[in-house]
């Protein structure tokens, strides 16, 4: 028989299952404040007028962020384009041939890429296309998202093929049928939701951003959709407008605030509803 | 009837340093089943895969020696082709998950850009079925997901799959090693139905398995042929010793 003393294990217990209880709680704190101030500032500021009409002028009362809104759908649209695809051929070249030298330095670069400061990637996208062009642009803020989404949907891409059982593989080409079509008509299709939800992680992680976009797309108070032209967007307008003295326009910041963590909000429950319907 | 329409001449498989399948020759009766068993590892698989060519998918393995269908090398065509003449059924059903029953059965024809009008379409599927003998128990649910059938039905649905493209040759690995006595009992009865139109190869390490559905057997042991012989003869009268003391249970 081992001696034990039991009492002071089961209150050593309950302790440790408190402490582990307490800290997840305090860990919720930090966002709840967050959605309370932007809640509490944000939430009276939305009208239609908000969402539908321009900034006024310093010293008009009213007006709205149109402008940003379609700013940052073009912007997220643009790195959509390019890393969406882009990530899901790496995603599927990593699975495949992951054992290979060139698949291990590609595995290697998409994860610096991924811990690259989202600043340092603005600066490229700086030197890349805002020099060679001459000028600010949408298409310079699309290509720095773009470089921030990529890692994510590859890596996403990657783990979710890594996961689908060979044998499905080995049943299609035991068929006859060609490789490319078997990755595109049966891998790809049993891995959607997978690739899917790292499609919509990347998209939610960019759409915050401002860093890259603080010389690329620059910001712009006019409606813009030209895509060479410098854009504005929800994450550069909050910077722009709260810091401005203008107590309207600090409004609108909040304002915008509180669109931008609802859009990321709507975009992580799809994400949760595209996984569960596995 | 007792032709051979599939040869293996010298075949040896290498996969990276290690060989597995060493100097085999043997050929395959039409509309006959024949069983590979042995071991594990003495290459059985390995020899089956060289012959739809599905050992290309490893980048170590190396082939040599020939295998000819009806008297062509099935090496001097592409493999895709070869793979649409020999079907294959594995181990472990693997029905298409996002496809249906329906699709399932079609999908070697639509995975390869073969457009059917639909009574094409229903008259393939309703006789890959009927030959896999599962048509009775899903005609009302052709449209559901394949994946929400029990295991032996899908492994039903896999051969299916492979009649669907009318083969020459089927080939199974384990067909049954994943599957309950039931649905094994009720597959190896399908085998011996199938055998009136299509020529089976069928490797298992179940030795009361072959015993049963087959007409000739293979004996492989560390990658040799050890005995090729009508599976009444060799179940009988064993010419090799460890034939012998395999059928008794000694190894495997």
């Amino acid at each position: 028989m081992i001696k034990t003393n039991m009492p002071l294990r089961m209150v050593k217990d309950k302790a440790s299952q408190g402490l582990v209880f307490l800290f997840s709680v305090l860990l919720a704190i930090p966002l709840m404040v967050i959605l309370f101030y932007v809640v509490k500032n944000g939430l009276g500021v939305m009208s239609w007028t908000f969402l539908t009409h321009l900034p006024k002028p310093v010293g008009e009362s009213g007006g709205g962020i149109s402008n940003a809104i379609v700013g940052t759908l073009i912007l997220v649209g643009l790195a959509s384009l390019v890393s969406i695809p882009m990530g899901i051929f790496t995603g599927i070249y990593l699975s495949e041939y992951g054992n290979t030298k060139t698949a291990k330095y590609v595995r290697l670069c998409v994860e610096v890429l991924q811990g690259i400061p989202s600043i340092v990637i603005g600066i490229v996208a700086y030197v890349w296309v805002v020099v060679t062009l001459g000028h600010f642009s949408a298409i310079s803020g699309g290509v720095a998202l773009g470089m921030m989404m990529l890692p994510v949907i590859t890596l996403s891409t990657e783990e979710t093929i890594k996961l689908i059982p060979k044998t499905l593989k080995e049943a299609s080409l035991a068929l006859g049928v060609p490789y490319y079509r078997t990755m595109l008509s049966v891998i790809l299709p049993t891995g959607l939701n997978g690739i899917l939800t790292g499609a919509l992680l990347g998209i939610s992680r960019v759409a915050g951003e401002t860093a890259p976009l603080l010389f690329t797309a620059f910001g712009s108070p006019f409606m813009n959709a030209n895509i060479t032209k410098p854009i504005q967007s929800l994450p550069l307008l909050i910077f722009n407008y709260s810091t401005s003295p203008y107590e309207e326009w600090q409004k609108l910041g909040w304002g915008a605030s509180f669109l931008l963590i609802s859009m990321i909000f709507c975009l992580s429950l799809i994400t949760k509803g595209v996984t569960r319907k596995r | 009837m007792n032709q051979e329409i599939l040869k293996i001449q010298n075949l040896n498989v290498y996969i990276g340093d290690t060989h597995i399948v060493k100097d085999i020759s043997m050929g395959f009766l039409r509309k006959n089943i024949t069983a590979v068993m042995g071991p594990s590892g003495c290459g059985k698989t390995t020899l089956i895969r060289c012959i739809n060519r599905m050992h290309e998918l490893i980048p170590t393995a190396k082939v040599t020696g020939e295998i000819t269908l009806y008297g062509r090398d099935l090496y001097a065509f592409n493999p895709i082709y070869v793979r649409r003449k020999i079907g294959m059924v594995f181990q472990r059903p693997n029905p298409f998950p996002t496809m249906s029953i329906y699709d399932n059965v079609l999908a070697g024809y639509q995975l390869n850009g073969v457009s059917l009008t639909r009574q094409e379409k229903d008259h393939i599927v309703q006789d890959a079925l009927k030959k896999a003998a599962l048509w009775e128990e899903v005609k009302d649910n052709l449209h559901r997901k394949g994946t929400f059938l029990s295991g032996g039905q899908q492994q039903r649905l896999c051969i299916a799959r492979a009649l669907a493209m009318k083969p020459k040759i089927l080939l199974m690995d384990e067909p049954t090693s994943a599957l309950d006595p039931k649905a094994t009992s009720h597959i190896e009865e399908l085998l011996i139905e199938l055998k009136k139109s299509v020529t089976i190869v069928i490797v298992t390490h179940n030795i009361a398995q072959a015993s049963r559905i087959s007409d000739s057997t293979a004996f492989l042991y560390m990658g040799e042929l050890v005995e090729y012989e009508s599976t009444k003869k060799m179940f009988t009268v064993p010419k090799d010793k460890r034939t012998e003391e395999y059928l008794i249970g000694k190894f495997g």
